[in-house]
C-alpha cells in the first residue's frame, strides 16, 4: 500500500530526526536549496495572491474611459490566479520534497502531537518565548512551536486556500472544466458559493497573522541565537 | 379528468388549434430549450403519442410567488402548458374544486397513476412541534407531502423555499422549516430555486419532462443543468465593466447612470447560479441588474443570511458580533501585530540586561 509506505517512510523520517544531534549541521546546504528555493516563491505568490485577493475583495476606485479601453480587474484577477497555480505547484513540489528530501522536510506536514517529548518540546519552547529560560531546545529545522504553527496555521491554511480557491476559479471557468470536477466538492459542504468566498476571504487573514508571527519569530531568532541564518 | 390516453395534440385540437400553429409551438419550444434541430419533431411526436403527465402541485409554506410567476410564462404560453401539456390534477390555489371533493382527487390520482405522477411542490415543511407549523387539510403539511411523495414518479421543487428553505428557514428559524431533500430522500428531486423562480425555466422544465418522459440533466445541487449551469455574472451585460474595473460607489453617483458593474454595491450575481441575465424576466424585458439594482442571490442557497444585501463582504454572524471577513481578519492582525511588538520590546530589554553572561549560562532543564 502506497499510503502505508509512505507513512512508515515518515514515521523513519521523524526518527531521523530525533536522532539528529542537536549542534547546528544545517550546513548541507544541496539538501536544503529546494526548500529555501521553495520557501522564497511561495512567498513571493503569498504577497501576490493577497494584495491581490484584498483588491478582489473590495473591488477598485472606478476606471475611467470606455469599459473597452480598461482591462484592471481583469488583470489584477489574473494575477492572482497566476500567483494561485505558482503557489499550488509550488505546494505539490514541496510535498514531493517532503517524501524524498531530508527529515526536516518533512516537518511541516508531519507533528507528532501524540508524542510526550513533542510536548516537552513544545513546552521549553513556551518558555523561551516567555523568557522563562535563556536556552531553545532545537536547532535544527523548526523548533516544535513553530513546527504547530507552521503546521496549523500555514500547511492547513494554504491547503485550504488552494482548496476553496481552485473550487471558486472553477465557477468561473464552468462546471465542464477540470478545475470544477476536481474541486466542486467543496460546493456540496457549502451550497452557496458566498460562503466560500467568505471562508477564502477570512483565510487571507489567517496567513496575514502567520506572516506577522513568522517574519517576527525569524527576525528575533536571528538577532538572538548565534549563527542561526535567516535565510 | 381525461382519459389516460389522451394526449397534448388531441386537447389542442379540441381547442381550436391548427396543426401549424402546433408545430410553430414546438420548434419554439425547442429552440427556448436549446435544442438542436431535430428536437422540434421529436417534441410533435412526443406531444402528438404520449399521455399528458399527471401533476400534483402542493403548497407548504411559502407566498404562492412561485405561481404567479409561473402564469406569467409566455414562451411556452402558460396556458398551453396549464391546460394542454400537463393535466394539472390538483393546485388548492387555481383549482375549482375544494374541501373534501379536492382532497380526494389526491387519493384518486396517487392510486391510479401510481408512481407515474410529478408531484411539484412550492413551498417547505416545517419539522418542529411535529409540523404543526403548516396545516393543510386539517393534516400537518410534512405527512401530506410524505404521502404524495411516496407514490410519485419524480418531484420538482419549485422556488427557493422547497430547494433550500428562504425565508422561513432564514435565521433562527422558529418553525423548523426545511427544504424537501431534508424530507425526501428516496426519489429524484429537481431543484427549480429562485424567489421566484423565472416563468420560461418553470415551464421549460414542465414541457422538457412532458416531451421526453425523463428528468432532464442535474448539476450537483439537484438543478437542471440547462437553466442553471451558468452563473447571473457569466453573462451579465455589465460583465465588461467588471473587467475593466468600473463599479458603481453610491447609488446615485455618475456610475450608476452610466450603468457601470455593481459589484461593489453587494451584487451577488457572481455567486448565484441562475438564467437571469440570459431569459431575462416578464418574457425577456429586463431583469434585475438591469433595472440598476444588484442581484440578490435569490436563487442560493440561505440567501437571506448572507447579507448585507449591499456589500459585497458577508457579516459574520459569531458570539454576537457583527463584522465581515476584512474587520475580523483586520483585528485579529492588529492583536497579533501589538503583541508581536510588545514582545520584541521585552526581548530587546532582556538582551540588553542580559548579555554578558549569556553565553555562560548553562542549559537549564525545563
Amino acid at each position: 500500500m502506497f499510503v502505508n509506505d509512505m507513512l512508515d517512510k515518515a514515521r523513519k523520517l521523524l526518527a531521523a530526526v530525533d536522532a539528529e544531534p542537536t549542534e547546528r549541521t544545517i550546513g548541507a546546504g544541496i539538501a536544503y536549496a529546494p526548500v529555501r528555493l521553495w520557501h522564497w516563491v511561495n512567498a513571493a505568490a503569498i504577497l501576490m495572491l493577497s494584495l491581490t485577493g484584498y483588491v478582489i475583495g473590495t473591488g477598485t476606485p472606478a476606471m475611467s474611459g470606455e469599459a473597452s479601453g480598461n482591462f484592471l480587474f481583469g488583470y489584477i484577477r489574473f494575477a492572482h490566479f497566476s500567483a494561485g497555480y505558482v503557489l499550488s505547484i509550488g505546494f505539490l513540489l514541496r510535498i514531493y520534497w517532503a517524501l524524498i528530501g531530508n527529515a526536516h522536510a518533512m516537518q511541516i506536514f508531519w507533528v507528532p502531537l501524540w508524542r510526550r517529548c513533542f510536548w516537552r518540546e513544545v513546552y521549553h519552547e513556551i518558555r523561551w518565548y516567555a523568557f522563562l529560560t535563556v536556552e531553545p531546545e532545537r536547532r535544527v529545522g523548526h523548533n516544535r512551536l513553530a513546527q504547530l504553527a507552521m503546521f496549523f496555521m500555514f500547511t492547513q491554511t494554504i491547503t485550504f486556500m488552494v482548496v476553496t480557491g481552485f473550487a471558486l476559479y472553477g465557477q468561473g471557468a464552468g462546471t465542464d472544466s477540470w478545475q470544477y470536477k476536481l474541486f466542486g466538492w467543496v460546493f456540496s459542504i457549502w451550497p452557496n458559493s458566498q460562503d466560500v468566498h467568505t471562508w477564502h476571504h477570512l483565510g487571507l487573514w489567517v496567513i496575514v497573522t502567520f506572516a506577522l508571527v513568522h517574519i517576527y519569530a525569524a527576525v528575533r531568532e536571528d538577532s538572538c541565537r548565534a549563527g542561526a541564518s535567516l535565510l | 379528468m381525461g382519459g389516460a390516453t389522451e394526449t397534448f395534440y388531441s386537447v389542442i385540437r379540441r381547442q381550436g388549434m391548427t396543426r401549424r400553429s402546433f408545430h410553430k409551438f414546438c420548434s419554439l419550444t425547442a429552440a427556448s430549450l436549446g435544442l438542436g434541430p431535430l428536437a422540434a419533431s421529436s417534441i410533435a411526436n412526443a406531444l402528438e403519442t404520449k399521455p399528458r403527465v399527471p401533476v400534483i402541485w402542493l403548497h407548504g409554506l411559502e407566498c404562492t410567488c412561485c405561481s404567479e410567476s409561473f402564469i406569467r410564462s409566455a414562451h411556452p404560453l402558460i396556458k398551453d402548458a396549464l391546460l394542454s401539456m400537463i393535466s394539472l390534477d390538483y393546485d388548492d390555489t387555481i383549482m375549482a374544486a375544494a374541501g373534501h371533493q379536492a382532497e380526494a382527487i389526491l387519493e384518486e390520482t396517487r392510486a391510479k397513476y401510481k408512481g407515474r405522477y410529478v408531484l411539484a411542490v412550492e413551498g417547505n415543511p416545517p419539522l418542529k412541534e411535529g409540523g404543526m407549523f403548516c396545516i393543510d387539510g386539517g393534516k400537518p403539511f410534512v405527512e401530506k407531502l410524505r404521502s404524495m411523495a411516496e407514490e410519485s414518479m419524480a418531484i420538482i421543487a419549485w422556488g427557493t423555499c422547497a430547494s433550500w428553505g428562504c425565508v422561513q428557514a432564514a435565521k433562527p428559524n422558529p418553525t423548523g422549516a426545511a427544504p424537501i431533500d431534508k424530507v425526501i430522500t428516496n426519489k429524484p428531486i429537481i431543484k427549480v430555486p429562485g424567489c421566484p423562480p423565472i416563468a420560461e425555466v418553470m415551464s421549460g422544465l414542465v414541457t422538457f419532462i412532458t416531451t421526453f418522459g425523463k428528468l432532464p440533466e442535474l448539476d450537483r445541487q439537484g438543478r437542471p443543468n440547462m437553466f442553471y449551469s451558468e452563473r447571473i455574472h457569466d453573462k451579465c451585460y455589465r460583465r465588461s465593466h467588471f473587467d475593466a474595473g468600473q463599479f458603481v460607489e453610491e447609488w446615485d453617483d455618475k456610475y450608476a447612470r452610466k450603468g457601470y458593474c455593481l459589484y461593489k454595491m453587494g451584487c451577488k450575481g457572481p455567486t448565484t447560479y441562475n438564467a437571469c441575465s440570459a431569459l431575462r424576466w416578464n418574457g425577456g424585458v429586463s431583469f434585475p441588474i438591469q433595472s440598476g439594482h444588484g442581484c440578490f442571490g435569490c436563487s442560493e442557497d440561505g440567501f437571506w443570511d448572507k447579507g448585507p444585501f449591499y456589500d459585497r463582504l458577508t457579516t459574520i454572524r459569531q458570539f454576537g458580533i457583527e463584522e465581515n471577513a476584512d474587520q475580523i481578519g483586520m483585528a485579529a492582525a492588529g492583536v497579533v501585530g501589538l503583541t508581536v511588538a510588545a514582545h520584541a520590546a521585552v526581548t530587546a530589554v532582556k538582551r540588553l540586561t542580559h548579555k554578558p553572561d549569556r553565553a555562560a549560562q548553562k542549559r537549564k532543564p525545563s
